[in-house]
Parts: C-alpha cells; structure tokens; sequence
C-alpha cells in the first residue's frame, strides 16, 4: 500500500530525512526506532504532509498515488492518519463540532450524503467505548484541558471514526502510565484488520509488548539503517543504539 | 472646501422643507448644529482618533436626502421577520431613515415605542433629546442638522419588557442616500429592557452614507442589552456614534456586530455617574475583501464602585482594515473602580491591517484596571491537525475563525439571537453570506424576498 523510495526532506534548509525507503503491504505493523533526533517524527510529519517541512527528493505512493502531491486532507481521506505525539489543543472547536466536520468531508470526498445527526452520534458512542473515552471529553473543545493520557486516547478515537488503511502512532506511547499505555494499545489492536497496516514510531520497546510489529526499522541520521523482525526491538531494548550508531558510522567514516 | 458645506448649502436653501417634515424637538437644536458645523471639517487621518479613517473623504462624495420623507410602499414586514427565527421580538422597522409603525405590538402599560416626530412623545422627546451627544462633535451636529426622525424607547420607572425589542433598519434606493436617524433610549429607575438593532441594506449596488447618533438614558437600577448588528453591503458606509450615561446600581450590557459593511466608525461612549454600576461592552467584527471597521470607545469612571468589562475581537481577511480604540478613564475620586478591557484580533491574509490604541486613564490610586491587545494568524499548529482529519483548509479555517468569536456570541443574553448569531458568523466565515441575501441558501426561510 505505501512505498518510500529514496525520500529526502527537509525543515528550514536543514536535511533530515537523506533517503528513506521502505514498503509497507495490507496487514502489516512495522516498528521504526531510532534515537533522539534521526528523524523519526519528520519522517511521520512529512506522510502527513506538514507543510513545515520541504521534500527535496524522492517519492512516496499509496496504492498507486502520489501521496506527496495531495494536500493533507485528501492523504486523510485516502486512508492516512496520524496520530500526533503532541495532539494541538483547538480551544472554542468543540470535539463534536470537530469530528462531524471530518467525517462529513470524508463522506463528501467519496460521493456519499452527510452523516445524519442521530446516526453520528450513534457513532461516535460507539467508537468512543473503544478507547473508554469519557463522554465529558467529547463534549469539550478538541484536547483542551485534556490529561495527557486523555490526549493519546483522543487519537485513537479519531483513528477509529476515520477507519483508515494505514496509521502512523508517532510516540503514541509517551506521557502515558501502563494503565493508559495499555488501554491506548488495546484500542489499536481491536481497529487492527488484515487490511490495514501501522507503522509504530516509538523510543522504547515497552509498547511493542503491545502492539506486536512484523518488522523493526531503525532510522539513524536520516536514513533506515537496520531492519529485522521483532527480535530486534529486544536487543535494542538491551544493548542501546550506540553499537549501530558505531556500526553506520563506521561504514560511513 | 470641507465636505461639510455641502450639507449646511442644502440646509440653508431646503430647510424650511426638512424643517416642516419633523419634530419642533429636532428643529429647535438646528440653529446651534448650524453654528457648530461653521467653518469646521469632519475628521481626517491628521486628527487625533482618526488616524485610520479620514470622515472627510467619507462625507465628501454628493448623496441624496430624502428631504420631502417620501414613503416606501413596499411590503417590508416580509423579508427580515424570519431572520431571528425563535425570537419573538416586538419588530419596528425604520426604511432608509423613515419610521414605520407597528400597531400589532404589544408593550406592557405605559412602555412606549414610537417614531420621535409622533407630538404625544414630545414631552419626553424634549426633555434628552441632544442632551448628551454634544453638538461640538461634527458627526452629532451635522447628524442633528438633518435628521428628521427616529425611534423612541421609552421604558416607565420600575417596568420590566419581557419580550425584546427589535429595530430593524432597512435601506434601499436606486441613487446614492444618506440617511440620518436618531434612537433615544430612556429606561427610568429599575426598567428592564433588551433591544436589537439591525441594520440591513436591500439595495446592494447604490452607495450609502448611513450616520446614527443614539442615546441612551440608563436610570438607577436598570438594565438594559443593546445588540447592535450591522449586515449591510460592501457599499453601506455608516458613521454611529453612541452616547450611554448610566446612573447608580445600573446594568449594560452593548454587544456591538459588524458582519458585512463597506467603511463603518462606530463610536461608544458611555459615561458612568452612579455607584455600584456594571458595564459590559462587547464587539465582533468580520471584515474581508476591502472592508474597514473601526470602533472607538470611551468609559468614563466618573465615581467609584462601577465594573466595566470590554472585549472586542477583530478577524480580518483579504485587504480588509480594522481600526480599535479603547479609553478608559476613571475620574479622581472612583475608588473600588475595576476596568478591564481586552483587543485580540486575527489578520487571516498578510495584506489584512489591524490597528489597536488601548487607553487607560487613571487618576484614582484603589482601582483594579488591565488592557491587554493582541493581533495574531490563525494557529497554524491547529490547522494542520485538523487537516490531517480530512478537514480541507477553508473549513479549518472556518472552524478556527468562529472558535475566536465564540466567547463574544455567548455575551449574548438572548439565546435564540445567540443561536441565530452562531449561524450568520459561519455563513460569514464560510463566504455564504453573500448567497443568502438572493435568498438561494435557506428555502425555507428565505423564500418570500423578492429579487429584484
């Protein structure tokens, strides 16, 4: 469904991502791993299209498309999501307000009628027992105020409105205790389908205890570096990133 | 030559017929507004608090005056009734700057609601007609010059109106007008009463001048809502000037709305006069394309123990120009004064000016005052966010700009206004606006404006 090749970009005439490849197929959760500052989030942000950052190279399509071409919207509506690791607080945009307005674009791109206001919130019940989000924090504006839990489980609840093909969680896992880490994991397993893939961004293994990845990458100064199946979060887990920070370097003087 | 001789040559050759179709309450001020006007201009940008909008050049250009009060026979009563829907109002119209009555309404005992030229209200009429707004202030003296009618509300001691007031101003002609109307608003002791003005302009490719000069008496106890929309077109130029005096233990509320308009200066000056009294003054205003909105505003802490509160909130897209001035004065001996005044706007485009002068004036050492003004772009952090949803640009947009408005619509104590208010910023933000005056948008509400 999705195939990185050679991706270059960059934020404020700095190159952070210098040539990422991967491929992504129906069904599959893949781990990318890294420390501090390899480009991880970049990487996630520039899926999505965050118009901060400039693509200097490369190409990306999903199912066929040329996903760097397409506003952020329609990457939404072709079945991206991510969820942020710092999801934006929209004081005054209620969440209500908010999710019908992007469920409604959603059906609008596909030809379909607006969502009726009882089949809505129908729907949003539903979806918000998925994560045990609180009805009070439906009804509040978009994040404000939220926990930082609260926060994450918001947008699992978005990715479980919006059923997309594929999900990017950039750090879905920091901020939260192991009960919210555990709860945030759940919710995403039950959405997980052979259809639709994940891609995990995290720092530490911990969550991967949750969401079983198929294979595990390791972005390292803009590039993906390593990859091997799960086995490998484990020795990160263990030994650090220093020894293949050790070993890219030392291939690359 | 100022752009005031035009108007005082059309007094000097026409007044006799101007004079003939009024109240002698209004000719009596003439002579003194005719002195007043000698040999003066109206502010331009070299005047102190006119630094963004130049009246000379506003005034300048050759309207028509309806000066023989020929009456509309159009149906008017249709088109507007159903543009609040849900709130039952006692509806008055004034067209272009003409009183239409409406005896279907019912106001309890002794609440009258009347054109100022009717001789039963001559008494009341006569006793504050021009006694606040000062005719050495050349939009009041030119105002009082030609005004020949207005809207009197005149609320007894102790009387509570349940059911709102609503003005609503129409302007349509086929040839440049200027308009000048007076409302005089007198709620005597413990009065409680809400009106709601809005000004519209049928006719949308005929320029207007439209000047106001309302005042309003606010006795000891009582309160009053003042909401003051204005949805005009791009071609409706108004000059309002409001002048508010509160006597002691007195509550207002002034909710000022700009929604759609060519160049407007609203002018606010309320003086406070009584202890223990509570003002809040409140304004939107939404400008896009070439629009210009500023609103000047002016609370006199004249004695202790009064609150006020002001907040006015500016969006501003395309070339638009926004204009805020905010002077709060409070006298030597207010103790226990508390005034607090807030100016926060958003430019959406980069070529959008907002100008903000906050004034505080204190001459009282006990008093809790703050101002604060902010001009900012919409959060570009949330607009990604909500593009990754699937939420295009132009809706994001949308819901940012009325989520900056929310907290002057909920100011509103009217909740079927609020709601209807709620509705019109959307449209506004969505660019709707402009489709519903051809009625296209709401079949079901709109259906009985005629197009022409």
């Amino acid at each position: 469904m999705l195939e990185i090749k050679d991706l270059h970009a960059q934020i404020e005439g700095k190159e952070i991502l210098k040539g990422i490849n991967l491929t992504v197929k129906p069904g599959e959760v893949h781990a990318i791993m890294g420390p501090n500052g390899s480009g991880k989030s970049t990487l996630a942000s520039v899926l999505a299209g965050n118009p901060a950052f400039t693509v200097t190279g490369g190409s990306v399509t999903f199912y066929g498309k040329d996903l760097l071409a397409m506003p952020p919207e329609d990457r939404s509506h072709e079945g991206l999501f991510l969820s942020f690791q710092y999801p934006v607080e929209i004081p005054g945009v209620s969440m209500v307000n908010f999710m019908r307005a992007a469920i409604n674009e959603k059906r609008k791109y596909y030809g379909q009628e607006p969502l009726s206001a009882s089949d809505f919130l129908k729907l949003m019940r539903e979806k918000r027992s998925i994560v045990e989000l609180d009805n009070k924090l439906a009804s509040r504006s978009v994040n404000e105020g939220f926990s930082g839990g609260e926060k994450k489980r918001n947008e699992i609840f978005q990715m479980a409105m919006l059923e997309p093909r594929l999900s990017i969680l950039d750090e879905t896992d920091s901020g939260l205790d192991i009960d919210a880490l555990r709860t945030v994991a759940g919710g995403v397993n039950k959405l997980k389908t052979d259809n639709n893939a994940t891609i995990v961004i995290t720092h530490y293994q911990r969550l991967l205890d949750y969401i079983k990845p198929d294979f595990v990458h390791v972005l390292y100064k803009g590039r993906i570096v390593k990859t091997d199946g799960p086995q490998l979060a484990l020795v990160l887990e263990e030994k650090g990133y220093d020894w293949i920070k050790q070993e890219f370097d030392g291939l690359n003087g | 030559m100022s752009s005031i001789q035009q108007y005082i040559d059309i007094y000097k050759q026409l007044g006799k017929r101007i004079d003939n179709a009024s109240s002698p309450v209004f000719n009596a001020l003439r002579p003194a507004a005719l002195a007043a006007l000698d040999g003066r201009q109206m502010p331009t940008k070299g005047d102190e608090n006119y630094e963004v909008s130049d009246l000379e050049a506003l005034y300048a250009p050759d309207y028509g005056i309806n000066i023989d009060r020929l009456t509309a026979t159009a149906d008017i009563s249709e088109p507007f009734r159903c543009d609040v829907p849900n709130l039952s109002t006692s509806l008055y119209y004034v067209f272009n700057d003409t009183y239409q009555g409406n005896p279907q309404a019912q106001l309890p005992n002794g609440v009258i609601v009347a054109s100022m030229n009717d001789s039963a209200c001559n008494e009341i009429v006569s006793r504050y007609y021009g006694t606040i707004a000062p005719i050495s202030d050349p939009q009041v003296a030119l105002n009082s010059l030609l005004a020949q009618d207005g809207l009197l509300v005149y609320i007894p001691a102790g009387v509570v109106v349940e059911r709102p007031i609503q003005l609503v101003n129409l302007l349509r002609a086929n040839s440049p007008l200027m308009t000048n109307r007076r409302v005089l608003v007198v709620a005597e002791a413990g009065a409680q009463v809400k009106i709601l003005v809005c000004d519209h302009t049928q006719s949308h490719d005929t320029d207007f001048l439209n000047t106001q000069v309302v005042e309003v008496f606010v006795g000891e106890g009582a309160t009053l809502d003042y909401y003051d929309l204005e949805e005009a077109s791009e071609k409706t130029h108004r000059v309002s000037s409001m002048w508010v005096r509160q006597a002691a233990s007195s509550n207002v509320l002034i909710n000022g709305i700009t929604l759609m308009n060519g160049i407007t200066r609203n002018n606010y000056h309320i003086d406070i006069d009584g202890q223990h009294a509570e003002t809040t003054l409140l304004g939107m205003a939404i400008a896009s394309n070439t629009q210009h909105i500023d609103n000047h505003t002016y609370i006199g802490h004249n004695v202790g123990y009064c609150h006020s509160n002001e907040l006015f909130k500016y969006v501003l897209d395309d070339d638009a120009v926004g204009a805020f001035t905010g002077k709060i004065l409070v006298a030597p001996d207010s103790p226990r004064t508390e005034a607090y005044q807030s100016n926060r706007n958003i430019c959406a485009s980069n070529r959008a000016k907002m100008y903000t002068k906050p004034q505080l004036e204190i001459y009282t050492d006990d008093v809790k005052c703050g101002h604060g003004a902010t001009v900012g772009q919409l959060d570009q952090d949330a607009m990604f966010y909500m593009q990754t949803r699937g939420i295009s640009c132009q809706e994001a947009r949308t819901l940012l700009m009325q989520a900056f408005m929310s907290d002057i619509i909920d100011g509103v104590r009217l909740e079927a206004l609020r709601d209807r208010l709620r509705h019109l910023v959307e449209k506004r933000f969505a660019g709707t606006l402009a489709q519903c005056r051809n009625c296209t948008a709401s079949q079901s509400c709109h259906t009985k404006i005629k197009k022409k």
